[in-house]
């Protein structure tokens, strides 16, 4: 660790300690339910499997809540507590990870939706493109961003970052897919629409865990890299 | 530079400490010299190297620093770091205690504060300073304010020094308060009516510099609003310089931070970086509360 990262040592208050712990465990928790949606919002998708996909739409409201709460602590924090420097950037770093898990959420229950539908039409996800890799691509980067915030580790976050490339890689491939379908046979437009809101909603995904290894630097740094090209970023 | 300032202050057996005394400069662990822009192009008051010292005892160790024209910096740090005997060097309000020392390059629009042709008390009519404790003359209202302009000849006639009077209670933001009562004693006003008083009665003098130290600390948070408002008017016109132990004031009212720790300068920035990302881990640790 650089002398500029924030050691996380003991405030005078112990009670803050305390509140600034919880919320991060709150943080970490909710980005494990997250994670968990996502996971089963894709695996519902794969397998073709409506009774998890029901599961993921009702367990989304479960993740709203977690940001309500959390959002509450926060502003709890910010009024009794005037956070300055490291904390100051802790509380922001928290309050828009968790806005930003809060979509992801939203765009796994979207997959559980889609599925439905497409049992509706009688057909799979696996009629016209492959989704496991982008799947994957969008497990992993959602997986390295939350072990980037809860070990608040910029180097990792940065890393992770670039790693959003290739799930915007794989989405364009994808569409490239549907898209030479729906031109050979318009009959298959209707499915093959659902089948890019689903990669558009996983590369949504993509952007919104690396929304949230911006926040981790943010935190660690005190440096704002968004909206920054990767060579410029130093 | 340096004999003169000692001469000036009356000291006979002078014995130079080294700053680079192995024991004096750990003391802060990790201390490599002020972090941060401590030096300004064309800075209103500019201080190089400089040391102070109650007899034995160093409260400031090789503080350079610049303050700029129009500008409010906030000096914190904890109890003793020696931020408000900082303040006191820049007019010279350390003269009149005994065994204090104070090295260095001190100087004023280029001028050096401490040389021998620098009357102190004109000084200190450019370098004007606000207490902790509101402070007034026990005398009417009129005469608080009167009584700069007075000692220093700055008005000729009675209507221009009524004037000088009105004008410094107005840019106090005093004047609607107490303009009918202008001849009742100025102790008898409230707390916050009697730091802008002491306020007004500083601005009379038409200073170039407003130390305060501690303005605030003695006054209710509306009475504290109603000076910070204030502070930022005056900035306009004037240098301020604000020694608080309000972290949220400093953040508040200034443009530049300066957090002192052991008497030593520990770093510099613009308020909004030092509030968000400061650089030095003591800073840090110091806003954010984590030692006292």
């Amino acid at each position: 660790m650089s002398s500029n990262e924030p050691q996380i040592t003991g405030h005078i208050s112990k009670r803050f300690d305390q509140e600034l712990d919880d919320i991060r465990n709150q943080v970490l928790s909710m980005g494990g339910l997250v994670e968990t949606q996502v996971s089963n919002g894709i695996e519902c998708l794969l397998k073709a499997d409506s009774d998890l996909a029901r599961r993921v739409i009702n367990e989304d409201h479960s993740v709203n809540r977690m940001e309500v709460e959390i959002d509450e602590e926060c502003v709890q924090i910010l009024a009794r507590r005037q956070p300055a420097a490291g904390d100051l950037r802790l509380i922001v770093a928290v309050t828009k990870t968790i806005s930003d898990l809060e979509r992801i959420g939203d765009q796994a229950a979207k997959l559980g939706k889609i599925q439905l539908e497409l049992e509706g039409q009688g057909v799979t996800s696996s009629t016209y493109v492959k989704l496991e890799h982008l799947g994957n691509l969008v497990r992993q980067i959602l997986h390295r961003s939350l072990d980037a915030f809860a070990r608040m580790n910029a180097e990792d976050a940065m890393a992770t970052i670039d790693y959003d490339a290739k799930v915007n890689d794989e989405f364009e491939s994808l569409m490239r897919e549907l898209i030479t379908h729906m031109m050979e046979d318009p009959r298959t437009i209707r499915s093959a629409l659902r089948m890019s809101w689903c990669a558009r909603a996983l590369e949504r995904i993509g952007d919104h865990a690396k929304n949230i290894c911006e926040y981790v630097v943010y935190f660690v740094l005190g440096k704002d890299v968004r909206h920054i090209d990767t060579n410029d970023r130093d | 530079m340096n004999a003169s300032v000692t001469e000036d202050l009356g000291t006979s057996s002078v014995t130079e400490f080294d700053v680079r005394d192995p024991d004096r400069s750990t003391q802060v662990k990790g201390f490599e010299g002020t972090i941060g822009e401590n030096t300004l192009d064309n800075p209103k008051i500019s201080t190089r190297n400089v040391n102070i010292s109650y007899g034995e005892k160093q409260a400031i160790f090789d503080a350079s620093l610049d303050i700029g024209r129009n500008e409010v910096i906030a000096m914190i740090g904890p109890s003793g770091c020696g931020k408000s005997t900082y303040l006191r060097a820049l007019n010279r309000m350390n003269d009149t205690i005994v065994g204090c020392r104070v090295t260095g390059d001190l100087t004023i629009d280029g001028e050096p504060i401490y040389a021998h042709n620098m009357d102190p008390v004109l000084l200190r009519a450019r370098v004007g300073m606000v207490f902790q404790k509101p402070n007034p003359f026990p005398k009417s209202i009129y005469d608080n304010i009167a009584y700069g302009p007075r000692i220093h000849g700055l008005t000729r006639t009675n209507a221009e020094l009524d004037e000088v009077v009105v004008t410094s209670l107005q840019r106090a933001g005093l004047f609607e308060e107490v303009k009918d009562r202008l001849d009742a004693p100025g102790t008898g006003l409230s707390g916050g009516q009697q730091q802008r008083l002491c306020i007004a009665r500083t601005i009379a003098v038409s200073p170039e510099v407003i130390l305060m130290d501690e303005p605030c600390s003695a006054l209710d948070p509306i009475a504290t609003a109603i000076i910070e408002e204030l502070i930022d008017e005056l900035r306009a016109n004037y240098t301020i310089v604000i020694v608080t132990h309000s972290m949220q004031q400093a953040a508040r009212v200034s443009q530049r931070t300066a957090y002192f720790h052991l008497g030593k300068l520990i770093e510099v920035g613009e308020t909004n970086q030092i509030f968000t990302n400061p650089r030095h881990e003591l800073t840090e640790n110091y806003i954010t509360g984590k030692f006292g």
